[in-house]
């Protein structure tokens, strides 16, 4: 005796949020009915253990059904297939796009290619996410990816349209949209102490400063690629450290007024042209796609570690970051403020964000 | 050329890839209706065409409107290859045709195609321009309206019930053609899906016909039924109740409108029809004059009703001198009422024909016959307007077995000419066959109403179970005595009616009386004093197939009790195999109706309402279900307990059994409890309690749980196999003490224990299959409509009857039990109208299928107000479909007080009084509780609005009757739902799907039109669409999706009483193939919530007059 069919179709289409999260995590049936046994679930109704999995199957076979219309969550609003009532459609959309940040950690700057979708399994083993909702959370960069790559105008502003998704979770999804298309490096050992959520704030920083989109907002992937000519005029920046007088006159101005305001002076004073020569030279060399994607690594090696040794503590670099911003400013014979202020506006915002252990 | 049906294909979207090589689709669109067809351009590269055609147009007789569905079939073009199909859209486009319904279709549909489901979704706008008949031999019954609803539909008043109206239509199944053997699945299933499609609209266009020459102007109650009976063929039945409707005008607020005196009504109706135009001042005329003593009411049919949109039918014109025929003794035994030759037109004796032919057959002779036959006094109704419902007496059902032959069908193979099978090969005698099986069951159930004292069948539905080529026919219905009032004469065999008719009895109680001969009683009973109004005899059990009458008085809550059975039967063939069947049926119902009992003992109740029995054949099994609504009706005795006991006194085992018996009393205690069943004692209201005619009573009361001392039995049915012999039995329990359970052997200990399996629903859950819970009326808004299939392979050959029964037990168990985990976020709630259907669709597969709808229910209220609210609810009904009799009662008695009253409310209500003082009641304490509920109600809607004095302020009338010319609601409403779909394109109109005839918390203000639909899903790649569970999880919400996309296109935002009615699953893993065929019904409407229909309404009458001068010229 066995039950060879068993199905339940609501009008409108019941959904249990536990079971749901319990499909996205990857969990088969029986080990979701599992944790449902043990979350209690059977004390509320009397139910046995296969009216449990018959549940389970049936929510499981729902979400399948769905599945293919939340991969364009636009058709979930107008298709007839399934009744769902609206707040539960965000629901659906939200929690079938949000990620584990481990996960994401993981391939975060990476190619989004079939290659990288083989190594899945041994992300998998090393966050501990099941290869299901690995492969989930995958083809969902992925598909977003696409989509956008051929839209015009602002990038969260599309994702959030074309997806349907949350403010929050777009923007992420634009940050992992732009490390994917630049292919920024993260993965290094040094970076390892880094969250996704700094990523993805370093990456909203350079969406809305450094690429197209900062300057004109309608040409085809504005906020996916940098700005060239900004990129070119990063160059013209190399004077702050080629000009001995301009360094001197810089390194003092900065000094005077970081003088008495902070314990560590004396290292800053004596780190100063080795830290300016680091960020100027990251500036100068972004016109090269191979040095972009070294971005992240080069300020820690160039700016966050050397800090670091000397103990600056966070109160410190964003005095000295500011200070050292503002100062050039008063060089009379620097010339190119609008540039220096874009550029450091964004890299004085990331290593805020980067400067914690 | 009386009919114009104008096309216009809009837009596709979601449309899927066709061709591979550019991920894109070219698709273009084909309109075929009847043998026309246009087709529009070819809509390249995209899979959201915008194909906007012009009108296509299809001119018309509108007998094909009502028959044919327009078909719209989407297809991708392909220069070099066959244009491949992408899917169909049949629309049914019976809602159009007539005014009062839909005015156009217009939305998106889902494209579907039988082997890969959905595929898609188009925008289509549909309209129908009809010119008025002036043919006289027209076959068309535009015009009809149909309800799937058992009950007067909201919005509605039923002025005349006309009876029974049946038809059934059959043709060969084109699966078994052989034809295809030679073309696709895909072939087959639309050949299959239209032919049904084409089939059920003749029916209902011939149901309509017979409609129109009873003089009624609607069909309540539509039953369609479909029996495949594989190679012999394939039939479609429809059995309904013939009713004259009246629209309660604008729906906007009902209750003001109700109290407007009939003479401001004639308005309402114009636009439905010139013709009855004439109608409501010939019915003032009738008031006065109809003051003469015998039910003035009879008076009115006469020149009241001819059929709309033809003039000139012959509607059987009665004049009112007719009330003397119906005292003409039938002229056999059973005659039902004699109007011999009243109906003689011509198109009604073509229309007999076939019951004619098929009664000779059978060898009856004499035309008296014809008549007793003509007429069954069968309602397919199952909730009545309070005062309908005399009493009642009891279940009557009728089986028999039938072996099938192939329906032998001139026909063959051209699908139009089927048509006019009945119309001109009248010599085609098999089609006759299965009209005259049925017209057998009926006589049979007449009969056995009449056994009961009866004139009457109400809940009346019949049902087939099919396995090869044996078929169980079964018809049920409860045996009752209706108020003749309602009727049209010669309707109802008057000839028994006796005194009971001028002796009203109070409404919560009465339909509990018995309608029999206390000293001729068709079999044993026990009867004591109604225990409500002490002035009539009433049965200790009741068993129905009705609703709870809404005004019957209820002690606690109902509950869901089902008796579930398997007997195990050997294979066998023909003729054998019919006589098996047929000895194995009388077991299995006295052996369900012993489980219904001792379960309603069992949960300490004493009626049953709703009761349904099925039984199913298989090739090696019967199964047989019967599922009911428990309830304990205060008007009849309390239920004694039941007593266990030792086949031998002193047995070894007397512990054993001591200890079951404290198991069962437990049992009660806990169920007593948890239906909260605390009978009221009526000491206090009726002295003549006093005089103890029934002195147990007290003891009864503290509900100790001793043995009744007898049993009977309220069913009453027979069975016939196919050599047409018939037996009767007598299912009560005759002399054996019923409620004493003897344990002589482990088999009653079996059924002992599985009797106490039946868990009761987790708290915060109950479970009704009525149309309302006894007990709860005090809804919230959340509805859910589910349907759930199980089906379950029996692996063990050797399984015993007592392993099977367990086995079929446990699997209804656990369905419940699903249910009510699944839909635990809804506590507190009610599964109502639960309805279970069981079959043997393979040797060892048992499939239960289930649909039922859970709503949600104020759980505070309920404690309080659970004595009072169904007696307020029933005088609402009250006050919306009795006020034409009550006037008439009012005619009747008084003229004076009549003239003086009308203008108010109030003043109609009082009118009851002169009446009700005239007969002598029982307790008036009952009475007067009721009436004042009334007087409150009446009180209340004189603060709610001035229309009805309208007759008096001439101004005023005439602002009325032009609102309600063009029912400015309506169109407003489905306006301003449609003008909220289209916002953006991207929202979906929610629309809700219930069993129920109602929505809890709104009002239907609109009635679209009935949805019928038929749909064959079949799938090769069974493996990739999940399984079987997936497959038919996604082919049941794929029908869902489409009655909803109707039912929105028709500008409707939900659907009542709607039913699964056939869903035959068929697979075969090996070769990776499964199909599935669901056929799903019910009426489409507008409902509003009652918050907001106020301000709707004003809205409404702003501005809408423009909308509406088209809905009055379509």
């Amino acid at each position: 005796m066995s039950v060879e069919l068993d199905v339940f179709v609501g009008n409108t289409t019941i959904m249990d949020e536990e079971v749901y999260q319990l499909w996205l995590d990857g969990y088969t049936v029986n080990d979701a009915v599992k944790v449902r046994m043990e979350g209690g679930v059977m004390d509320e109704c009397e139910a046995s253990k296969d009216v449990l999995l018959s549940d389970t199957m049936d929510q499981y076979r729902t979400f399948q059904m769905c599945e293919r219309l939340l991969h364009s969550p636009a058709k979930l609003a107008n298709q007839l297939l399934f009744q769902i009532p609206p707040h539960r459609q965000i629901m659906l959309i939200e929690r079938y796009y949000a990620f584990d940040d481990t996960f994401v950690r993981e391939v975060l700057g990476k190619k989004l290619s079939k290659g990288t979708k083989k190594d899945l399994d041994d992300i998998s083993a090393k966050t501990s996410v099941t290869l299901k909702s690995c492969r989930r959370q995958f083809d969902n960069f992925k598909r977003v990816f696409k989509v956008v790559e051929e839209l015009k105008g602002p990038l969260v502003e599309n994702i959030r349209q074309h997806f349907l998704l949350s403010d929050k979770l777009a923007r992420d999804y634009a940050a992992i949209v732009f490390f994917a298309n630049n292919r920024f490096e993260t993965g290094k050992r040094k970076l390892q102490y880094l969250s996704f959520q700094d990523f993805a704030f370093c990456a909203g920083q350079l969406i809305s400063n450094w690429t197209v989109g900062a300057v004109d907002n309608m040409v085809e992937d504005m906020d996916v690629d940098l700005d060239k000519e900004f990129l070119q005029e990063l160059k013209e920046l190399k004077i702050l450290i080629t000009d001995k007088d301009l360094l001197d006159q810089h390194k003092s101005l900065v000094c005077t007024a970081l003088r008495g305001k902070t314990k560590v002076f004396i290292e800053m004073e004596g780190s100063f042209k080795n830290l300016s020569r680091g960020l100027i030279n990251i500036a100068a060399k972004l016109t090269n796609t191979k040095d972009v994607r070294d971005f992240f690594i080069d300020l820690v090696e160039k700016f966050i570690e050397p800090c670091r040794s000397d103990r600056w503590s966070a109160a410190d670099m964003k005095l000295y970051l500011t200070h050292y911003t503002n100062s050039a400013h008063i060089l009379d014979t620097f010339k190119h403020q609008v540039v220096w202020d874009r550029y450091m506006g964004v890299v004085k915002s990331c290593i805020f964000k980067m400067y914690h252990d | 050329m009386p009919g114009k049906l104008k096309a216009k294909i809009v837009a596709g979207r979601h449309l899927p890839v066709m061709d591979r090589a550019s991920d894109l689709t070219d698709a273009f669109v084909e309109v075929k209706f009847g043998n026309t067809t246009f087709k529009t351009d070819v809509c390249p590269k995209s899979l959201n065409p915008q194909w906007n055609s012009e009108w296509f147009k299809f001119e018309v007789d509108d007998e094909d409107l009502q028959d044919e569905p327009l078909q719209i079939t989407v297809l991708d073009h392909d220069t070099y290859s066959a244009n491949d199909a992408i899917g169909k859209v049949y629309i049914d486009i019976d809602p159009l045709l007539y005014s009062e319904a839909a005015s156009v279709i217009s939305g998106w549909f889902p494209i579907y195609d039988t082997i890969h489901g959905i595929r898609g979704e188009i925008n289509v706008i549909v309209k129908v321009e009809l010119f008025n008949d002036l043919n006289r031999f027209r076959q068309s019954s535009c015009g009809v309206k149909f309800f799937c609803t058992t009950c007067i539909p909201q919005c509605y008043r039923a002025t005349l019930v006309h009876g029974f109206v049946e038809e059934l239509v059959v043709n060969e199944d084109p699966e078994y053609q052989w034809i295809d053997r030679i073309r696709t699945p895909r072939a087959s299933n639309e050949a299959r899906q239209r032919l049904i499609s084409l089939m059920s609209g003749e029916l209902q266009r011939k149901i309509g016909l017979k409609v129109l020459e009873m003089g009624g102007n609607a069909v309540v109650g539509y039953l369609q039924c479909f029996d495949l009976e594989g190679e012999s063929g394939l039939v479609v039945r429809a059995i309904g109740t013939a009713c004259t409707l009246d629209k309660l005008s604008s729906g906007s607020a009902p209750n003001t409108n109700t109290h407007m005196h009939p003479n401001t009504a004639p308005a309402s109706n114009a636009c439905n029809s010139p013709s009855k135009d004439g109608k409501e001042p010939v019915f003032v005329e009738d008031l006065p004059s109809s003051s003469g003593p015998p039910t003035p009411f009879r008076a009115l049919p006469t020149s009241s009703s001819p059929p709309p949109f033809s003039p000139s039918k012959p509607c059987s014109r009665q004049s009112s001198s007719s009330d003397t025929d119906l005292s003409l003794t039938p002229k056999t035994g059973m005659g039902s009422g004699g109007s011999a030759g009243k109906e003689a037109g011509p198109l009604r004796t073509l229309l007999r024909q076939q019951t004619q032919t098929a009664l000779e057959q059978r060898g009856a002779s004499s035309s008296g016959l014809l008549l007793n036959a003509r007429e069954f006094p069968f309602f397919t109704l199952t909730s009545f307007p309070p005062g309908f419902l005399l009493h009642v007496g009891g279940v009557v059902s009728a089986r028999s077995v039938k072996l099938l032959d192939r329906i032998h069908n001139p026909a063959l193979g051209n699908t139009r000419s089927y048509k006019l099978l009945d119309w001109n090969s009248v010599t085609a005698d098999e089609p006759e066959t299965r009209d005259a099986w049925w017209e057998e069951i009926r006589q049979e159930i007449k009969s056995h109403a009449r056994a009961l004292g009866c004139h009457a069948v109400v809940g009346y539905s019949e049902s087939t179970s099919i396995c090869e080529e044996v078929c169980i026919l079964s018809a049920s219905g409860t045996a009752a005595i209706l108020n003749p009032r309602y009727m049209r004469e010669g309707c109802l065999d008057i000839g028994c009616t006796d005194h009971r008719f001028e002796e009203p009895s109070p409404p919560n109680c009465g339909f509990c009386h018995i309608p029999y001969d206390e000293l001729n009683m068709p079999f044993p009973a026990q009867l004591t004093y109604c225990y409500h109004c002490r002035r009539q005899k009433v049965p200790d059990v009741l068993f129905t197939t009705i609703d709870l009458p809404s005004e019957a008085a209820v002690a606690g809550k109902g509950c869901l009790i089902q008796a579930r059975l398997c007997r195990l039967k050997k294979k066998a063939q023909g003729e054998a195999n019919a006589t098996a069947i047929s000895n194995l049926l009388p077991f299995m119902e006295y052996e369900l109706h012993t489980q219904l009992m001792n379960k309603l003992k069992l949960r300490s109740m004493n009626a049953l309402f709703g009761l349904h029995i099925q039984i199913s054949v298989g090739e090696n099994m019967l199964l047989g279900l019967a599922s009911a609504t428990g309830v304990y009706l205060t008007a009849l005795p309390a239920p004694g307990g039941i007593q266990i006991a030792g086949k031998t006194p002193g047995d070894l085992s007397s512990e054993h059994i001591s200890s079951i018996q404290k198991r069962i009393n437990d049992t009660i205690a806990v169920n007593k409890e948890l239906y909260q069943i605390n009978p009221p004692k009526l000491f206090a209201l009726d002295p003549e309690v006093f005089c103890g005619i029934n002195m147990e009573l007290a003891e009864e009361g503290v509900g100790s749980p001793i043995p009744e001392p007898r049993h009977r039995s309220r069913l009453f049915r027979s069975h016939s196999e196919s050599s047409d012999e018939l037996s009767e039995l007598d299912l009560s329990h005759g002399k054996k003490d019923a409620f004493v359970l003897e344990i002589d052997d482990t088999d009653a200990v079996e059924d002992i224990h599985s009797l106490l399996i039946d868990a009761p629903p987790p708290t915060g859950f109950y479970s009704c299959n009525t149309e309302n819970m006894p007990g709860i009326s005090n809804w919230t808004s959340g509805v859910q409509m589910f349907t759930s299939v199980r089906v379950l392979r029996l692996s063990n050959a050797n399984l015993t009857n007592q392993g099977l029964n367990k086995i079929f037990t446990d699997l209804c168990e656990n369905l419940l039990k699903s249910f009510y985990f699944k839909l635990r976020s809804m506590i507190p709630c009610c599964l109502c109208h639960l309805n279970f259907t069981v079959a043997v669709p393979e040797e060892e597969l048992i499939q239960v299928t289930v649909t039922a709808v859970a709503m949600t229910y104020d759980k505070e209220q309920t404690q309080e107000k659970t004595a009072e609210k169904p007696v307020n609810k029933g005088s609402l009904e009250a006050e919306e479909q009795l006020q034409f009799p009550l006037e008439l009662c009012a005619d009747s008695s008084s003229s004076n007080i009549q003239t003086a009253s009308k203008i108010s409310g109030v003043g109609e209500s009082t009118n009851m009084s002169p009446r009700a003082a005239s007969v002598d009641y029982g307790s008036f304490a009952d009475r007067c509780s009721t009436w004042l509920e009334l007087l409150r109600l009446k009180a209340h809607t004189i603060r709610r609005g001035s229309v009805k004095t309208s007759r008096r302020t001439q101004s005023l009338a005439h602002s009325v009757s032009s609102l309600e010319r063009c029912s400015p609601l309506q169109e407003g409403r489905s306006r301003s739902l449609r003008s909220s779909r289209s916002f953006g394109g991207s929202s979906v109109t929610v629309v809700k799907m219930t069993p129920l005839s109602f929505l809890p918390g709104t009002r239907i203000i609109k009635y679209l039109g009935i949805i019928n639909m038929f749909f064959i899903r079949e799938t090769t790649s069974l493996r990739e669409e999940g399984g079987v569970s997936g497959f038919l999880h996604s082919f049941i919400a794929e029908v869902f999706a489409m009655v909803r996309a109707h039912v929105a296109a028709l500008g409707g935002n939900a659907v009542v009483s709607y039913s699964m009615k056939e869903c035959v699953f068929m697979e075969n893993p090996n070769k990776n193939q499964a199909q599935c065929l669901i056929n799903v019904s019910g009426d489409a409407v507008i409902c509003i919530s009652e918050t907001d229909q106020e301000s709707s309404a004003s809205t409404a009458n702003t501005g809408q007059t423009g909308g509406s001068e088209t809905d009055g010229a379509t």
